[in-house]
């Protein structure tokens, strides 16, 4: 029961990852593919903590946390190279 | 596992659905921006109450506070910062009709 549970969910998951997939590659604008970068990210962070919730392991969730610190960061430097320092251009 | 916990994966699972549904059929950098930013704090917010409720009272809790209140912190900033730039990037919102200078 609780196994094909587990298997609809990464089946959600991976549907989600493909909507934001099709905006990543399709995207007119750079900012779109940022946006889509975000919903990945935010779509592997929740497949990671149910992994961790299925299997039970912990240490998952740091994992989790070293990958919301880095899409963080990575949003962060995209946008710095948009602004050119943070100045208009 | 309770079905409260499995309720908040379902949860979780929907908002990541939709507002990726949203990414990807909505009109607008804005409208997209809109949906991702409130459906992925939701959907990380559900699953990690979840956690918490499957976990009890341990170690484990203390670790879950984190994660949320770092998420609760970073998504607004970052759908802030994304907001900002396509603003300053010039992209227009997305309108229904044409601008009234257009149709003429």
């Amino acid at each position: 029961m609780v196994d094909i549970l587990v298997h609809l969910a990464a089946l959600l998951a991976a549907a989600a990852l493909l909507l934001a997939l099709y905006r990543f590659i399709k995207g007119p604008t750079a900012v779109d593919r940022v946006i889509a970068f975000d919903g990945l990210t935010i779509v592997t962070i929740t497949a990671i903590l149910l992994g961790a919730l299925a299997e039970g392991r912990g240490i998952y969730l740091d994992v989790a946390l070293v990958y919301a610190v880095l899409g963080f960061v990575g949003i962060l430097a995209i946008a710095r190279y948009f602004f050119q320092g943070g100045k208009q251009q | 596992m309770t079905w409260v916990v499995q309720a908040l994966m379902a949860l979780g699972l929907f908002f990541a659905v939709m507002g990726n549904l949203g990414v990807f059929r909505f009109p607008d950098v804005y409208t997209r921006l809109h949906a991702s930013s409130k459906c992925g704090t939701t959907s990380v917010f559900s699953v990690l109450l979840g956690c918490m409720l499957a976990e009890g009272l341990s170690a484990m809790t203390g670790k879950i506070i984190a994660i949320s209140i770092f998420f609760l912190i970073t998504t607004p900033v970052a759908a802030h910062i994304i907001g900002r730039c396509a603003w300053q990037r010039n992209v227009l919102p997305w309108r229904k009709q044409k601008p009234r200078s257009e149709q003429s």
